[in-house]
């Protein structure tokens, strides 16, 4: 094992799938000689050189058409979207083009591309630069949205997410890019639909994603010392969604906590609550509680009252188990 | 340039044409679901731009597209298939008259978005760069998308990394029921070329041999390393934007003078006076163009009706 950050897990899952797969390539805005604007593309420049290491134009649409183009014909792009929030510059291109080209022209292309982008706040970068909107994503068949909370995970979910035959939009949390974490020697992957136990618990169950896995395991120490043993579920990936894992956890459990970054309102804790709702009502002994931000754009200076914290989640658990 | 090809595009004009009759009758027996958007009238953009393709180039088609998928190569009987809806079409029936795709002919399919196949056209051509080969990409769109931002950012990057694509602008004074001068200051959309660092050209739409000897020069250029380019085709829709529209923003003045521009009645009087073809050749080639296309209907209508087995099929691979 060696110890790397979230933003170094990432270069390396690139290096090694362009080292490992010559049709792999990266474009995006400032992302070759640059090396990204978080550096996450850094040294693939010089490495793989300028045919595969494309600096772009300011145009998301193009890019991400190009990207689908080139995907039809066999290659496996991975597009970087600087913020998450640019997204909508090119949610045509995503949601009409990309999703749908395997479905609607009846099976004749496969489209291998991913696309990264980093999500969420921390950084006082204001409401159009700090939004998670992966659950807009996840309401599109044909699309897997993927959002990995830990260095190991994102290494092995961005290969994974290279090497599957369908589109993917692949998460990243800027506020995770300095966090530092184990990750194997030799090569691994994560498997894309699968969430992870992050923390074994049997008194209720905490669903979270991204940032919120981090809170949600600070939140569990905190009950620890009061005797309270949370289970955290880190979904890793959006859509598909891993039921299997988080409904054995609910039957264990019997109470659910599901906590994201992104607004409460509509979210995927909503999908996951209804889900549980819908097929192990009986098993439930409290009310399914969920942790999101309030219905508002991201606050440039009053971030702190915005971004769900561990001390939200603390509250959640202690109202679901007083139920 | 030899007979056979001189008779080959007239051929393919008269087959789009007569098809797409054929469809619209179709459609207003109940028969076809869905839109249907027919380029009746604009038969010489396809036909002169495909023929100078090579089989294996590729090319972005939009919602008026019948006939730029029939002149790529699209084999009636599944093309036929495709707009009823029913299995065998080309794709399985989910695509219908507006996203047609074939893709062993590069015809990388048809968009219900305006512009939204552009900037996909970029991706084709970049598969080619990467991969060392010399496939072209053409790349078709109406005068109304050229407004979209996707159009002006393709053909920037397009420039800016030299791609091997042709944007063809069919221009048919029409975008929906908004005609040109009221969705642009431009008379010739051409001229946005040069602003993007690629040469335009504006054509006569309606004349066959134009479109083709303009299109060989550009595809050429594009085969050969030097880069995209802007071919605008000036030509007229005769029908309504979708089969059943009544026309009523168009006088009726303008919708009788735009036939007499027809591109496949001029063609075929040069062909008559250059001796190539007799007017008993014409009545054969309707003849075999009507039973292609009684048997591609037939065809059609045998093809089963999609059942919900495939429902959630390729949602995913
Ligand atoms: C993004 C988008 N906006 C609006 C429409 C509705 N619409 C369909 S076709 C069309 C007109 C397109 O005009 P043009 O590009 O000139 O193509 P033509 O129909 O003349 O072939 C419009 C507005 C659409 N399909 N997509
Ligand atoms: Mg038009």
């Amino acid at each position: 094992m060696k110890e790397v950050r979230y933003i170094r897990a990432i270069t390396e899952a690139l290096n090694e799938e362009m080292a490992r797969d010559e049709s792999v390539f990266v474009i995006g805005e400032d992302v070759a000689y640059p090396g990204g604007s978080f550096s996450a593309t850094r040294g693939l420049l010089e490495e793989f050189g300028e045919r595969r290491v494309k600096d772009t134009p300011i145009s998301e649409a193009a890019i991400v058409g190009l990207a689908l183009g080139a995907a039809t014909q066999g290659l496996r792009p991975v597009v970087e979207i600087m913020f998450m929030d640019f997204l909508t510059v090119c949610m045509d291109q995503i949601v009409n083009q990309v999703a749908k080209t395997r479905y609607m022209f009846g099976g004749q292309y496969q489209v291998p591309l991913v696309i990264r982008t980093p999500c969420g706040g921390g950084l006082n970068a204001g409401p159009q630069h700090s939004q998670c909107l992966e659950s807009w994503f996840a309401h599109v068949p044909g699309l897997k949205v993927v959002m990995p909370a830990t260095p190991y995970d994102v290494k092995g979910l961005l290969k994974a997410s290279i090497r599957d035959d369908n589109p993917v939009l692949f998460v990243e949390n800027k506020a995770l890019y300095g966090l530092k974490g184990e990750i194997p020697e030799e090569d691994y992957l994560v498997p894309i639909g699968k969430a992870d136990v992050k923390k074994p618990g049997k008194d209720v169950t905490v669903v979270a994603t991204s940032r919120m896995v981090h809170q949600s395991l600070e939140a569990a120490r905190t009950l620890f010392e009061e005797g309270i043993e949370v289970e955290v579920i880190d979904l890793r990936t959006i859509s598909p969604l891993d039921k299997e894992t988080i409904f054995q956890s609910v039957e264990k459990t019997s109470r659910l906590v599901v906590a994201h970054e992104a607004v409460k309102t509509f979210g995927v804790g909503a999908e996951i609550a209804a889900m549980v709702a819908e097929e192990m009502i009986d098993c439930l002994d409290a009310p399914i509680l969920r942790v999101g931000a309030p219905f508002t754009p991201v606050p440039f200076n009053l971030e702190r009252f915005y971004l769900p914290n561990a001390e939200d989640v603390v509250r959640a658990v202690k109202k679901a188990l007083a139920y | 340039m030899k007979k056979e090809t001189l008779l080959q595009m007239h051929y393919m004009m008269l087959k789009i044409r007569r098809v797409e009759e054929r469809i619209l009758e179709i459609f207003a027996q109940g028969k076809i679901p869905g839109f249907i958007h027919v380029s009746i009238g604009q038969e010489a953009v396809p036909v002169g731009v495909c023929s100078a393709l090579r089989p294996d180039d590729y090319l972005s088609n939009t919602h008026r597209g019948h006939g730029q998928a029939l002149a790529k190569g699209a084999d009636l009987k599944r093309f036929m298939a495709e707009i009823y809806g029913r299995k065998d079409g080309y794709c399985q029936g989910k695509a219908g008259s507006m996203h047609i795709a074939c893709n062993d002919l590069g015809v990388i399919g048809s968009n219900g978005v305006v512009g939204g196949g552009i900037p996909i056209s970029l991706g084709t051509a970049f598969a080619s760069v990467y991969k060392g080969n010399d496939r072209v990409t053409v790349c078709f769109f109406g005068d109304g998308a050229t407004n979209e931002g996707t159009f002006h950012e393709s053909l920037n990057l397009a420039a800016l990394w030299n791609l091997p694509v042709v944007f063809c602008c069919e221009n048919n004074g029409w975008a929906e029921f908004t005609p040109q001068k009221v969705h642009t200051k431009l008379e010739n959309l051409s001229i946005r070329a040069e602003s993007y660092g690629m040469p335009g050209v504006t054509v006569d739409g309606n004349d066959v041999l134009i479109v083709k000897e303009e299109a060989e020069k550009l595809i050429a250029r594009a085969r050969k390393g030097e880069g995209p380019s802007l071919l605008e085709c000036k030509t007229h829709r005769w029908f309504g934007h979708f089969a059943g529209d009544a026309q009523k923003y168009r006088s009726a003045q303008e919708i009788e003078e735009v036939k007499s521009f027809d591109p496949i009645l001029k063609f075929q009087k040069l062909l008559l006076e250059k001796k190539h073809l007799n007017p008993k050749d014409i009545e054969e080639t309707e003849a075999k163009i009507k039973s292609e296309i009684d048997e591609a209907v037939a065809f059609a209508e045998k093809s089963p009706i999609p059942g919900i087995e495939g429902l959630l099929e390729n949602v995913y691979t």
